[in-house]
């Protein structure tokens, strides 16, 4: 905790702090220890706590779908390989339905997304102030914030890589000259047309990744942000809130991850089809 | 809430989850469960021809028991008549048997009453001159009288 006794206004404003290692103004390292100097510390700055628990997370995934890869056989699969079996088919029937090229990439994509923000969206179920007062208490750390997701960098960084990969496919499958002409002589086929059309497809790409990534984070962050309201509450009625909360936002933790992946194979599968 | 170094660094994260996956995560599973469908599909297709083969069985099996039942058929009429043939056989045996010892039999039957009259005429001559001594309170001369009673006894 910041200071001992926080008001409502503090102790939601302490939530949604990452903690932050950086550069400071002054040009010397370290975590900021309040919001004002991490966010002095510009660009320059990397937010562990989302790092940590993302990678964690992400380790975790591929540790159990690896071992589960490992034992896969034609056998009757049990448990654990169950599981990723019904998971892999399914996010193999998702990417079937909506994708008709041929990629390597794009399934393994969307299987590590729809898991790897499953599983981080799934850190809003933890009560707000575990994970926290844990960090605080026993390893001094003043801020800690635990769901990845409703860090607005976690969600722009896998979009923007999607972003990217748009531009890779288009760029590979159409040639430069069929992706510049995808954007320029769409939807008016005019010469009189061209910068007009430009504008209109620029905004149409750069929109791409910024709602897919501002989509997720608004969800996440909206919900944990009534996860901390709601515990500002009397500590004897915050279940009649936070119980039918936590259920409602486990159909928005599944329905966010389940966005973004059909989201990224439907714009995969658009930079693939030609005109 | 600010943009910082934390974007590449989760670009950089995503980015080699998803190269982690897609060389060893997806390539097994998907290897497998494509197997496994096959493996089903085949099982299915072997699960069709057997339930072919047994129908084919079946008949077989049907055609087999019918020739048997008729094949029992024949042999039992056979057995049948070769039954009443033997019979039959037995009963003439019988009858020609006993039609033999009846007439050895009679044939025994009628040594015995000669060897009876033969032995009764040897008799009647010696009750005759008995009885004649009495009658006549004398005795006859057996010698003298024993071809009358001889030619008599031989009438009898």
């Amino acid at each position: 905790m910041a200071s001992e006794n926080p008001n409502a206004s503090e102790y939601i404003k302490h939530h949604l702090q990452n903690l932050t290692y950086g550069q400071h103004p002054d040009g010397s390292w370290g975590i900021a220890e309040t919001s004002q100097q991490a966010s002095d510390m510009g660009f320059m700055a990397i937010h562990l706590d989302t790092m940590g628990f993302s990678i964690g997370l992400g380790v975790l995934f591929l540790w159990l779908f690896r071992m589960a890869a490992k034992k896969a056989s034609t056998e009757t699969p049990t448990g654990l390989q169950n599981f990723v079996e019904m998971m892999v088919e399914f996010v193999d029937n998702s990417v079937k339905e909506s994708f008709h090229g041929k990629s390597k990439v794009i399934a393994p994509l969307a299987l590590t997304i729809f898991v790897w923000i499953f599983l981080m969206n799934l850190m809003d179920l933890i009560p707000v102030d575990f994970i926290p007062k844990l960090a605080h208490d026993v390893f001094g750390l003043s801020y800690f914030k635990i769901v990845p997701t409703t860090d607005i960098n976690a969600a722009l960084g896998m979009s923007l890589s999607v972003f990217f990969l748009i531009i890779f496919y288009s760029i590979s499958i159409k040639g430069i000259g069929g992706f510049t002409k995808e954007l320029t002589l769409q939807p008016f086929n005019t010469p009189i047309m061209i910068p007009f059309n430009f504008v209109l497809e620029m905004v149409g790409l750069l929109a791409k990744p910024v709602s897919l990534a501002l989509r997720l984070f608004g969800n996440l962050y909206a919900g944990e942000l009534i996860f901390i309201l709601i515990a500002v509450l009397p500590w004897f009625a915050q279940w009649a809130l936070s119980v039918p909360w936590a259920i409602f936002h486990i159909l928005v933790i599944t329905l966010q991850a389940f966005i973004f992946m059909m989201l990224t194979i439907v714009y995969l599968s658009m930079a693939h089809e030609e005109h | 809430m600010n943009l910082n170094l934390t974007l590449i660094g989760q670009a950089i994260s995503f980015a080699i989850f998803v190269w982690f996956c897609m060389k060893y995560v997806w390539p097994p599973v998907i290897a497998a469960l494509e197997e496994r469908s096959k493996k089903i599909a085949d099982g299915l297709e072997a699960a069709n021809r057997a339930s072919r083969d047994l129908e084919l069985a079946q008949e077989q099996a049907t055609q087999l028991i019918r020739e048997t039942k008729d094949d029992a058929a024949d042999i039992i009429e056979q057995a049948n008549k070769r039954a009443n043939q033997m019979i039959e056989e037995a009963k003439e045996q019988v009858i020609a048997d006993g039609k033999r010892l009846r007439k050895a039999a009679q044939a025994e039957i009628e040594q015995d009453v000669l060897r009876a009259k033969e032995a009764l005429r040897a008799q009647v001559s010696v009750l005759a001159f008995a009885g004649a001594e009495k009658i006549l309170g004398a005795t006859i001369d057996e010698k003298a009288h024993s071809e009358i009673v001889e030619k008599l006894a031989k009438e009898l």
